[in-house]
Formats: C-alpha cells, structure tokens, sequence
C-alpha cells in the first residue's frame, strides 16, 4: 500500500512552564538566564532533610487552564514520585502527579481544511522540572556540569487524546494551545527558549481501520517547522517499515534538526521502571470551591470567542482576526482603537500592515506605545474625509509611533495634507491636457493607455499631494469619458 | 559537684540555672567532662561540639543575667542523634556516605532549641540513616548500653539514649520510625516520646521513611521529657505535614494521676516470645496502675501480626525513594576512580551504603516496581488502614494502651547482627504505633534480675501526648527508676 493508504494518528505531549515568580516546592526565582546554580536552595539542591512545599499559584494557574479548556477539575488529586537516577535530578526523583491528576477529559477546538475539528485533553498534571547537564566546552575533559537553576520550576504537562490526524492539525492544535495559555497569562508561549515544550506520539494505520498501530514518542520538536517536519518523516518510516514486512517497535526517537529525520534514542526495553508512588512529603492537593470561582472569575475572552466576534462585531474577514486575536495585547489594542476609527476594516489593514511592520522594526512593546488608541482613529478619520492619502497616513503613522505626537500636527507640520479643491486641481488638468496636446489625440483616437501618462503628470506637478479621487474625476470629464 | 551536676533531672537543673545556683557554663562542662570520662567507653558521640556548646552556654548565662531567660530550659544541654541537620557541624546520619557533610542549614527543631537557649553539646551515634534497633548498623562504631557495656543501647536512636542514660547530657533528640525512641528508652532506663505523626516539624531531619518518621525528646525523666517536648512541638510552614495544632501544655496536668482512666491492654501484645522477665515486670506495672486508680481494659487489635510485614514494605519503599539523593554529585562521599556515570552510582552507593541500608533499598525498590506495587505496596497500604482502625475502634473504649515498648531487655552486641529477622522482631510492639500515626512513650518501669532496665509503652489518641506524659508520670512518682545510679 502506498503511504496515501495509511492514516497518521498522533497524540501531543505539551510540557509548558508555569509564568510564576517562584519555584514549585521553594522561593527560589523561576527567571531565565541567571548564572548556573544561582537559583538554588537547599530544598532545590535536595539536601538531605529538606521538605517541599507547594507554590499555591502554581495551582491557580493549572485550575484556570483546566477551566479554559472544559476539564473537570478535580477537588483532590494526588502527588507521587516518579523514582529515576540522573545528576540533574537533585533527589533522585521528580514530584509529579501520576493517577490522580489535577484536571481531566477537556477539549480545544481547532480549524482544519475540512471544518472545525474538536481535540479531547486528557489530562493537565502538575510537576516540577529537572535541571540541566552541561557536556560542553566549559567542562573540562570527561566531566560534565550540572546547572540546577531549572530544577523545581513549576511544570504543567497537557495530554490530548491520539485525536490528531495529520502534521498541519498538529501544528494547528499546539498553536491554539499556545495562544489559549499565553491568553491565560499562566505560560510565554516560548518554543525555543523551552518555556512550551512538545512531544509527540505517532503511529500509522490502514486507512479505515480502527486499530491504532504501535506509536513512537517524538522529542526534540522544538518549533512548529520540526513539529511538522518530524511527524511527516516519521510517518512516512513508520509505512516503509509496515510495507518491507517489518514491524514498528514502540519507541522513544529524538528529531535531528540537521538531518531531517528521526532517530531511535531509548527502545521499551530500556525504559524506566520508574517506580512510582504517593508523595508522603505532601498532602493531596485539594482544590477548594473558592480557588476554582477564583479562576474562573479571572478567565479572559479566549483566542477563538474572540476571533469569532471580532468577524461577527467589526465585520472581519477570519483572516483580520485570526492575526488580530492572536496575542491578547494587540487585540486589546484593536479593540481600543476601533472604539474611535470609523472603518473596522481600515483600521485592521493598517494594524497587519504598516503598524505591524513598525512593532516589529521597532520592536516596540505595545505597553510602550507613545500614541493613544483616539489618535490612532483621528489618523483614520483623516483618511476618510480625504485630508491625507492612504499612503500619506503610513508615515503619519510612523512619525506618531516614534514621537507620540497628534496626527493632525503632523500632518501640518509635513505638510501632507492632499489638495481637494476643485479649482485648484482643475487649473493643474487643464495645463497637463495643454501642455501635451499629441498624447491628448492619441487618447481620444482610442489609444487608452496614455491614461496614466496623465494621471502622473497631474500628481507630478502637484508633489503628490493632489487627491487622487479627484484628480481622476476631472482628467475623465475633461477627457470626455 | 560536677558529678552530681550531671545526676540532675533537666528540671532540677533549669531551677538551679534560674536562681543562678548554677550557670550553664557549669552545667556545659560538667557535660563535657562526663563525656570524656565515660565516653570512650559508651561511645555514645560521633562528635563532640565543646566550644559550639560552651559559647551557647556563656549567652545563656548572660540571658539569665539579664533576666531575659529564652525558655523555661534555657542553658540546659542536650545532645542531638546526629540524623538532625546543624549548620556548620558535620551530620552523617550513621552513614559513610555522607561523612563530611556540612550541612547548610539547621533541621527546624534544632533551631527551635538553639532559639529556647539549649547548648547543644554533640551529634549522637546511631543506626546508619535509621535502620536498625541496636545502633551496630552505625558505619562508625556500636555505641554500648550504659547498663551493661557488652549489649546494645538499642536502635535505632541509641546514641541518644545511651547518652541520656550515662549522664552525659540532661536531654536529647531522637527520632522513631518504628520504635526507634522508645526501644532504646526501654533498654536504657530514660524516657522516650514519640510525638503524633506531624506533631514535630521533620524539616532538616534526614528522611528514612517520611509517613512514619517523626523526631521527639529522650530524657531521664517525664518532666523533663514533657518539657523538651514543649519546646519542639511547634507547626513548621516548611513541612506540608506538620499539623497546625497549638503547642500542648503537658506540664500544668503532669500530677494529675491515672484515677479514673481506663487502659487497654492489647492482648496481641502479650504473645509467647516475650521474656519471662519482662512479661513479670509488665504484669507487675499493670496491677500497679489499677491501684492508682485506673482501670485496666481487655482489648483486641487483631491486625497486629500483619504490622512487621507492612512496616518493612512501606518504610522500605519509601526509603528506597529517600536515599536516591546520595549519588555522590552535589555532595558527600563520591567514589574516586568511577569512570561513567553509572560506576559513579553503583560504586559510590555500593561503598558508600552499610549492609542494612542496601537490604532496605532493594526490599523498597523490588517492592514499587512495575508488575509488584499492587501485591506489596499498595496492599501494605490497605492493611496500614486496618491496623490504623483497629486503634480507632480500641480508643473508643480506652484512654490509653499499655503494654511491654520491647518483647526483652538489652540484648548483647553482636547476638543479632547476621539475624535481621530477629533484629526486625524487636520492634514488634512499636511500630504499629507509627503505622497508625500516633503517639507513643516509653517509661521505666523495673529492672531485670540481672540490672537491665524494661520499659512501659503508653500509646494514645492522636495529640494526646499530655495525657501519656500524665500516665507515665504517675507510675514514674511511685518508683524513681531515674534515680538508680548507672554503673558506669
């Protein structure tokens, strides 16, 4: 059978880091970037004696996921300990949630060619992290370093059904995912940086059979681009080795970035027995009626509702609010402006085109904008009542982004107000027409390409600044069309 | 006057300190000269802190000057089994493994008593991380039973007991996990309390089995226990499993007697394989309530034969978790000439870890592993929850359980150390106690023929320690076991 027989099946594995300021089992601080071993406490080291004891936002923050996304939060869950040895894993074994997770059975919506597509949750959990080994150059020879900074930052791992059916709904679905949490304000949303982390389980089957086939864990996807490119590779091995009569060993495979494929890190024989058993160190993990009104009381507009109203209340493509809902600030920011644009439409072309490109050459947060969202519709209005091209307006645009000053100002002071007045624009037509007399016969003999000659004589001879509108009206009629 | 300095109780000698009879400077190196007097041969010290103790003991003195004392016990010193962290002073837990070891920080007990003003005299030899009811699974040396030179202390808390005993320090703290306080009470003629489970903070106290260890005072009297009690039983934020219970007065009711009480005695624990003796001696105690005034209770725990088996799997497993930390990477012994990481394991773990320590880790590990958890550790858990019923039915009808803290006296060293089995029965009668999360006390309560001291075991409700301390107080007011001089 040809690979178009068979059917991917995959399951996702998000690791992502919980947005608090300290650790899940001790004060330390959670923040990136600080020298090895610097974020450190005996409780983190695992000295002997030392007790963990739990970051209550790291709860908040797994219960307000929970509800974001329909599962049922549990009243009681359970933490256990999962037993292995490795040196950046200070106690010989990670505080995680085993059987009794925190929340379970929810679901994402996302958008796939076919329509809308729902993908069940599992379950969210709650863990700690390990730290990190260092096999570097800073090492000297045979040793390697252990830097525990990332040891005991509070983890949420977010486990769907095997419901995704290709690369691209796999791309679509941690990309909802991403976009739902960093709604939350519980994650950064930061693949690269490691802070939202992947794994994926694939398999391959025959399409139109119900039995999954034996599934491979995928690591290392550390960008939508690997996600997509290491399920497509794997599935396509996974067929060769079905169609040459083999059979696929259930397997852990590490994506190599350089070369394009997957490749087998630990086989199910040398997977862990990793022993796992209730944490006597803490109490289960109770989640009251008041913690979970709480979260739910603070629960944001999400990606989707918001893209779905933004097309039904400004009358947006789904294109405009996809981009536009992505991130909570801009769309605040959009909604913000549209209270006093008069085109909803307009306003959103100049967010995904001139003002996007400005946020990101200037890399300018939009908590530090220096305009307000009135200025930014005075900006519109201007375009709409013809004072300023559309072209004008983008460097209005950017003169307002960098100095915060009124468009109107602006304007002035650039002078880049168009010239509308009849008369005014009249005098110039009439003079181009004059002036060029041949190409006037030439026009007329049934030549309608000498069109824009004129069209650009006009604006030449006004700087530009003649309203194109117009200018187009009068050249018609006196052209006799 | 320092030998009979060191005969006194933690009370009497807390007057002396208070009416500046005595300074704690005094009382320190009264401490400190009994120890190199009687120490080399009790063995009872891994480590002696002489100018740690001596400089805590001058601020004392300069408190009481002042007026100002910090506790009821301050200047009073004790000694601390050496499975409680110190910052600054090394803490090996009985083990190889961590020999050198400088801890950061202090266990918050041990900060509890340097707050109350306690000269902390020493680190106290035992069982290695625990494990043991006789101290000779100590990587450093057995410590001797100050009775009787040529037997065992008891374990696992021994040093700590032994100490007490020859009058080396006024108090100390020990731990138990199934006995090991109030075994080495039994054996050494001292008092030992075991707290309710989450009554005393284990933060900086090195885990063996964390839903049974719980830390606790070892003196020579109950007065003096119920004070240093007093001073540990404190909620600690920093463990998620100490209860948010109010520090007891267990002082105020101390003589109020036993009249009117009524004591279980629990038949299973009157089993053959006692010692005539101190079955005698037990029998003996009982009438002797009942003259009191209490009533002595017939009751039934009928899933005691399963303790041993349940504890040795759970406190197992939870250790085979406990001590993955010592890997010889962050800290203590590493193996010098492992190549690879694996022989950096295997090898600082293999010589790093006494026979009894290796045992447990394998009986734990085989016990959680996959196809094994359900028929082991998760059925010992049921049965934790029978045993654990079994108490709360007994307690409707009684206020307290009496019976034998150890089925004989202190035996000799050596008699059981290629015979674990043995070794594990000698705590049959106590660790169902810690399985079942409460409390429990050892109170002298005779000798055998040949000078050995046997023990009482008082078990109660949870966060009743007052009420055992009170029982145990009114048997103690009838005979001053206390008093008798030990030999050596």
């Amino acid at each position: 059978m040809p690979l178009s027989d068979f059917q991917t099946v995959i399951g996702l594995e998000v690791h992502a880091q919980l947005l608090t300021q300290s650790k899940i089992f001790c004060g330390c601080s959670t923040a990136f970037g600080a020298e090895p071993n610097h974020h450190t406490c005996p409780v983190c080291l695992g000295m002997p004696g030392v007790l963990p004891v739990l970051n209550e936002r790291v709860v908040e923050y797994a219960v307000r996921t929970g509800l974001a996304l329909g599962c049922t939060v549990k009243p009681t869950s359970v933490w256990s300990r999962k037993n292995y040895f490795y040196p950046d894993l200070p106690k010989g074994y990670q505080i995680t949630q085993y059987d009794q997770p925190i929340c379970e059975w929810g679901e994402l919506v996302i958008d796939t060619p076919s329509g809308e597509k729902t993908v069940r949750v599992r379950r969210i959990h709650l863990e700690e992290d390990a730290g990190k080994s260092v096999h570097d150059a800073s090492a000297s020879a045979g040793q390697s370093l252990v830097d525990l900074n990332r040891a005991g930052v509070p983890l949420m791992e977010i486990v769907s059904e095997p419901d995704l059916r290709d690369a691209d709904e796999a791309v679509e679905y941690l990309k909802a995912l991403r976009d739902v949490l960093v709604y939350l304000g519980v994650n950064d949303g930061n693949l690269e940086e490691g802070s939202f982390r992947c794994d994926a389980n694939v398999s391959v089957m025959p399409k139109g059979s119900t039995t999954y086939g034996q599934r491979c864990e995928l690591k290392n996807l550390n960008s939508f681009r690997f996600l997509k490119q290491a399920i497509e590779y794997e599935a396509a091995r996974q067929v060769d080795v079905l169609e040459s009569g083999g059979k696929v060993d259930q397997e852990t495979r590490l994506w190599d970035v350089n070369k394009g494929i997957t490749r087998s890190m630990r086989s199910k024989e040398d997977a862990h027995d990793y022993r796992y058993f209730p944490e006597p160190d803490l109490q289960p993990l109770l989640v009251s009626d008041a913690l979970r009104d709480s979260q739910a009381k603070v629960l944001p507009e999400l990606p989707r509702a918001k893209r779905t109203r933004f097309m039904g209340e400004y009358g947006l493509p789904a294109y405009d609010a996809r981009i536009l809902t992505a991130e909570r600030p801009l769309a605040d920011f959009f909604e913000a402006c549209a209270a006093h644009a008069p085109d909803a439409k307009k306003l959103s072309n100049l967010f995904l085109g001139e003002f996007s490109r400005l946020l990101k050459d200037e890399g300018t947060p939009l908590s530090a904008l220096r305009f307000t969202p009135a200025q930014m519709g005075e900006l519109l209005a201007t375009v709409e009542k013809g004072t300023v091209s559309a072209n004008a307006a983008k460097d209005v645009l950017g003169e307002m982004f960098r100095t915060g000053r009124a468009p109107a100002d602006i304007i002035a002071e650039k002078g880049l107000a168009q010239v509308s007045d009849v008369g005014a624009v009249e005098a110039v037509v009439d003079d181009i027409l004059a002036k060029n007399a041949g190409e006037v016969e030439k026009y007329k003999a049934g030549k309608k390409s000498v069109y824009g000659f004129f069209v650009g004589q006009v604006m030449k001879a006004m700087k530009g600044k003649g309203n194109p509108g117009l200018v187009n009206e009068l050249l018609k009629k006196k052209l006799g069309d | 006057m320092s030998s009979t300095l060191t005969d006194l109780s933690m009370l009497e000698l807390a007057a002396k300190l208070a009416t500046r009879e005595v300074s704690s400077v005094e009382a320190t190196r009264a401490s400190l000269q009994r120890i190199a007097q009687v120490d080399p041969k009790v063995r009872a010290f891994l480590r002696v802190d002489e100018p740690g103790a001596l400089k805590a003991a001058e601020a004392s003195d300069a408190r009481r000057h002042a007026g100002s004392p910090a506790s009821a016990l301050d200047g009073v010193p004790v000694g601390l089994k050496d499975i409680f962290l110190t910052e600054g002073l090394e803490t090996t837990c009985g083990s190889r493994i961590l020999e050198g070891f400088v801890p950061p920080y202090d266990a918050t007990v041990v900060r509890l008593l340097k707050e109350a003003g306690l000269p902390l005299v020493g680190k106290l030899n035992m069982d290695e991380f625990a494990m043991g009811s006789s101290n000779e699974s100590s990587a450093y040396f057995p410590t001797h039973n100050p009775w009787d030179l040529t037997r065992t202390p008891g374990g696992s808390s021994g040093g700590s007991a032994a100490a007490v005993a020859a009058r080396e320090v006024f108090g100390a703290l020990g731990t138990d996990t199934g006995g090991s306080i109030r075994q080495p009470a039994a054996f050494t003629n001292t008092v030992g309390l075991k707290p309710t489970y989450g009554r005393v903070s284990r933060y900086g106290v090195i885990a063996f089995a964390s839903s049974l260890d719980q830390p606790g005072p070892m003196a020579r009297t109950v007065g003096d226990t119920a004070a240093l009690f007093q001073l540990i039983a404190r909620h600690d934020p920093r463990d998620s499993t100490s209860a948010d219970v109010a520090t007891p007065d267990c002082l105020t009711g101390l003589e109020d007697g036993v009249r009117g009480l009524k004591l279980g005695v629990p038949r299973e624990y009157f089993t053959a394989g006692m010692d005539p003796e101190v079955e005698g001696t037990l029998r003996a105690s009982l009438e002797e309530f009942e003259r009191m005034g209490a009533t002595l209770v017939d009751v039934s725990l009928p899933h005691t034969k399963y303790a041993l088996a349940t504890y040795y799997l759970l406190a197992s497993s939870e250790a085979s978790s406990n001590l993955a930390r010592y890997d010889g990477i962050r800290y203590g012994q590493r193996a010098k000439d492992a190549r690879g990481l694996k022989e950096l394991y295997t090898q600082t773990r293999g010589q790093g870890f006494g026979a009894e320590v290796k045992r447990r880790i394998m009986l734990g590990t085989y016990a959680l592993s996959a196809g094994y958890y359900d028929a082991y550790y998760l059925r010992a858990q049921k049965v934790r929850t029978l045993i654990r019923e079994d108490f709360t039915r007994a307690f409707q009808q009684v206020d307290a359980l009496v019976s034998p803290t150890s089925p004989v006296p202190a035996f000799k060293l050596g008699d059981k150390v290629d015979d674990p089995l043995s070794m594990y029965l000698m705590d049959v009668y106590t660790l169902p106690c810690n399985l079942a999360g409460l409390p429990g006390l050892s109170v002298p309560c005779g000798f055998t023929q040949a000078g050995l001291p046997v023990g009482l075991q008082i078990l109660g409700r949870p966060f009743d320690e007052a009420r055992l301390l009170r029982i145990a107080r009114a048997f103690e007011r009838e005979h001053d076991f206390f008093r008798r001089a030990v030999p050596v």
